[in-house]
């Protein structure tokens, strides 16, 4: 019922911009509408959104809240300076086979501007079907980091594993990684350069982009060989 | 070249499948033979068929009566699966029985973006058994986009003794086992092309496939791996091209080093494509001419000694002071691909003013708009021009723009096919190529950054695009990208009527947009879409056009699951599938992928759970 309101409020206002400067050509009618709103705010904010089905999500929502002329309705503050943005998924078309190169030919540390190099890395889960691959130097925390697998593997928490953000510096509380550990939840471990698997959370987030190698997303239950190093060093650090 | 055939052959023809095209004449139709004197003129028919070369002339010939549907069929030679789905194997090869050399087509071309997860399908196996049955005599295959599996690869040199020519491009699902069985088995192998594949094996799993070669001379003619992620033994390699006398195409992996590429040179100076590896030393911490390294100018008289060379590509990890060394060739070049080098425009300079002769160039954007004025400069011949991102996301820094497009678009007054990665473009620049460059048949301009207007005026990109399909008027295949309203459309669909090919990402305001297309090109065969704001109205307006198209991908648009069930109810023959990422709720109202395309195949019994075929 509410979604019909809203299209016919949509509707009406269409009418009434009728009469307004418009891009599209003459005779159109409704259909066509000036440059939306969402893309207006598209150019400029560069929203945080990871992938593009969350674009066409947040520009839904802009347009019918442009519609009503509710600047507010927008979920970014217009002020905030563009932050990177989070890859879109398959965008530029850039295909997946040459970016894999370019990203291990950077490794190699011949560029001057080390820091625009990407550095991709696999991310499993335990009973996903397939993989995926995502750029750590897209983020720049732990938090982000784990918002972005959120959203990759949406039935997965990696919980509060990570410090809340600030420098990864704070380190896994016991009662919290004993509460992961039993449950059901999934935990995030990685593979250093040693080829030794360790947990999530533990070293600072540049080093951590450093030494990872590739990401799995562990069942709660099994990263319980992990748990030990962790905690030994939670208790050397509280 | 021989490879065309396998590319999406915009340049040249031939797409109408060719199981799809005439089976107009019905089925069954080889059962009752034929009266006598029929068979006479079938005789007859058949000889004179046997010089018809392209799936169009066949198709068209097949559809005159059964008479010719049979001649024709009996003398087809090469099958070209467009859509693996469009036909199934056991239907293709009980029409055409004496096939020698197939082409097979399968993922959507988004699928090399990751838009199509994996598992999605196009398997090869079902082909490759079929026809292990029925093409015992199969002499040439060439896969694009399939899944392929080591066990298929067995199967195949199992299955066909005269087995001569494999070209697989963006495959996936194989790893260096299966390469090793065709090595082995295909004893009359002449070429084996791994372009941009897959190839991954379980770790520590790799196998020395260069060394199942035959021991003694072999007829390889081409051989390409630049692809393979492992590195071969070097040693076997080098002993296989020296007993290869008449290989002529080598595309080694970075693996190789300018020390080992000098000696496989040496060993194979008749060598008109090579492939050069990662064109950097082995000895990279050791200064130039000491011990291991090797010297430029050791290198160029290597270089010199190889005249027949027409075209280079690799230079993985070039180190720029190596480059001079392709000197002596450059004037003898028709294509180069620097599209893995970084190089500067200073370094390509002295390379590129040689190459007057080139025709097909692809380059990363390190070098800049100041680069592609050296090329505008010097390659007047230039047909075909690519140019790629160093960093291919949104936000990077560019570093070519309008300025290097209105240069190229100057110089180079043949040019027919461009694929442009910037960061900024103008209306103007777009507007100027079209007008240069009137021979374009290829225009695919990406601008990275989502929805980006004309950097100078603020404006959408209409103008320029319009002005693309107004002038252009050979134009067969289009990429947009930029802010577009629905007027580009308009200028598409009025202008592009020989467009085959549309890519569409973030673009248009409404249905307005779509249905322009759908209307106004009436040789549209293949079309893909992402992120735009066309639903379900837009798509009912193609209902008259989609039988005669390859296939149809609309992601993250505004299609209703409604919506798409209406289109596969009115067109029976069209399979319709609905494909679900992930971690997407099953009720979602809206439709994330579609992907249709006809076919005689009916729904495929081989969709995964996430694929939905209404």
């Amino acid at each position: 019922m509410e979604s019909t309101m809203v299209e016919k409020r949509h509707d009406y206002s269409l009418g009434f911009e009728e009469t307004e400067l418009r891009l599209g050509l003459p005779g159109d009618g409704e259909a066509t509408k000036k440059r939306g709103f969402s893309e207006t705010i598209d150019l400029k904010l560069k929203l945080q959104t990871v992938d593009s089905k969350d674009i066409e999500a947040e520009a839904e929502k802009m347009k019918r809240s442009a519609s009503q002329k509710n600047l507010l309705a927008c979920s970014n503050d217009p002020e905030k300076p563009p932050a990177p943005k989070a890859q879109v998924v398959g965008w530029p078309p850039v295909r997946s086979f040459r970016k894999n190169i370019m990203s291990v030919q950077s490794d190699k540390g011949n560029k001057e501007e080390g820091e625009k190099s990407a550095t991709f890395v696999k991310v499993s889960m335990d009973g996903a079907p397939y993989l995926r691959k995502i750029d750590l130097k897209m983020y720049r925390s732990y938090q982000e980091l784990s918002v972005a697998l959120e959203k990759m593997f949406s039935s997965f928490t990696i919980g509060n594993c990570s410090s809340q953000g600030i420098k990864g510096r704070d380190f896994m509380n016991e009662s919290k990684l004993m509460d992961l550990i039993n449950g059901s939840e999934y935990v995030p471990t990685y593979e250093d350069k040693d080829g030794d698997w360790m947990l999530v959370g533990d070293v600072p987030w540049e080093m951590f982009i450093d030494s990872c190698k590739r990401l799995r997303i562990m069942k709660g239950s099994e990263a319980i060989g992990l748990a030990p190093k962790a905690m030994e060093k939670c208790k050397n650090k509280s | 070249m021989r490879r065309e055939r396998c590319d999406m052959s915009e340049v040249e023809g031939g797409e109408r499948g060719g199981a799809g095209g005439g089976d107009g004449a019905g089925d069954g139709v080889a059962d009752a033979p034929p009266p006598f004197s029929d068979r006479v003129l079938e005789n007859v028919l058949e000889n004179v068929l046997q010089f018809l070369s392209s799936p169009r002339d066949r198709n068209a010939a097949s559809l005159v009566c059964r008479s010719w549907y049979r001649a024709e069929a009996q003398t087809r030679r090469e099958l070209f699966i467009g859509n693996c789905y469009a036909v199934s194997p056991r239907r293709a090869t009980e029409r055409f029985r004496c096939i020698r050399a197939v082409v097979l087509k399968g993922k959507p071309r988004f699928a090399d973006f990751n838009l199509v997860p994996s598992n999605w399908g196009a398997h090869f196996h079902p082909w490759v058994s079929t026809m292990a049955a029925a093409y015992p005599w199969l002499e040439k295959l060439c896969l694009k986009r399939i899944s392929v599996a080591d066990g298929d690869l067995s199967l195949l040199a199992h299955s066909f003794p005269n087995f001569k020519e494999l070209s697989l491009i963006c495959c996936e699902g194989f790893g260096t086992a299966g390469l090793a069985i065709i090595a082995e088995k295909c004893r009359h192998l002449r070429v084996l092309d791994l372009i941009e594949d897959c190839v991954e094996d379980e770790e520590d799993e790799t196998v020395d496939w260069i060394s199942r070669f035959p021991g003694t001379t072999t007829s390889l003619e081409s051989l390409g791996f630049d692809c393979v992620g492992s590195a071969v033994n070097f040693e076997a390699l080098e002993a296989l091209v020296a007993r290869s006398p008449a290989l002529r195409w080598l595309r080694v992996n970075h693996h190789v080093s300018v020390e080992q590429l000098r000696r496989l040179m040496a060993r194979a100076p008749q060598l008109t494509h090579l492939g050069t590896g990662s064109f950097g030393s082995a000895a990279a911490a050791a200064p130039l001419l000491q011990g291991g390294g090797s010297s430029v100018e050791d290198l160029a008289w290597t270089f010199a000694a190889s005249k027949s060379l027409v075209c280079l590509s690799g230079f993985r990890d070039v180190e720029p002071h190596y480059l001079p060394a392709i000197h002596p060739v450059c004037a003898n070049l028709t294509s180069l691909n620097f599209s893995f080098a970084e190089v500067t425009a200073e370094e390509l300079e002295p390379v590129i003013r040689r190459c007057h002769n080139l025709q097909n160039f692809w380059v990363l954007d390190t070098v800049g708009d100041e680069g592609l004025q050296a090329v505008a400069a010097t390659c007047k011949d230039l047909r075909e021009l690519k140019v790629f991102p160093l960093d291919p996301r949104e936000d990077s820094e560019g570093s070519v723009s309008d300025v290097g497009l209105i240069a190229i678009s100057e110089g180079c007054r043949k040019l027919r096919s461009i694929l442009y990665f910037c960061q900024q473009m103008t209306n103007a620049a777009v507007i100027t190529m079209s007008q240069n460059c009137q021979d374009l048949v290829v225009f695919r301009l990406c601008i990275m950054g989502r929805r980006r207007p004309d950097h100078w005026t603020g404006e959408p990109m209409d103008e320029g695009f319009g002005a693309i399909v107004m002038n252009c008027k050979k134009l067969r295949r289009l990429a947009v990208s930029g802010l577009l309203t629905d007027k580009a459309f308009a200028y598409i669909g009025e202008y592009g009527k020989l467009v085959r090919t549309l890519s569409v990402a973030f673009a248009g305001n409404s249905d307005l947009g779509l249905r322009y297309v759908l209307e106004g090109c009436n040789k549209l065969q293949k079309l893909e879409i992402r992120d735009s704001p066309f639903g379900d109205s837009a798509l009912l307006s193609g209902l008259h056009h989609y039988y005669n198209m390859r296939f149809v991908w609309m992601s993250s648009c505004k299609l209703s699951p409604r919506g798409c069930k209406v289109v596969a109810q009115m067109l029976p023959l069209l399979v319709v599938e609905v494909i679900r990422d992930r971690d997407e709720d099953h009720d979602n109202e809206a439709v994330s992928k579609l992907y249709m395309y006809r076919s005689l195949a009916g729904s495929r019994n081989d969709a995964p759970s996430f694929v939905e075929i209404l």
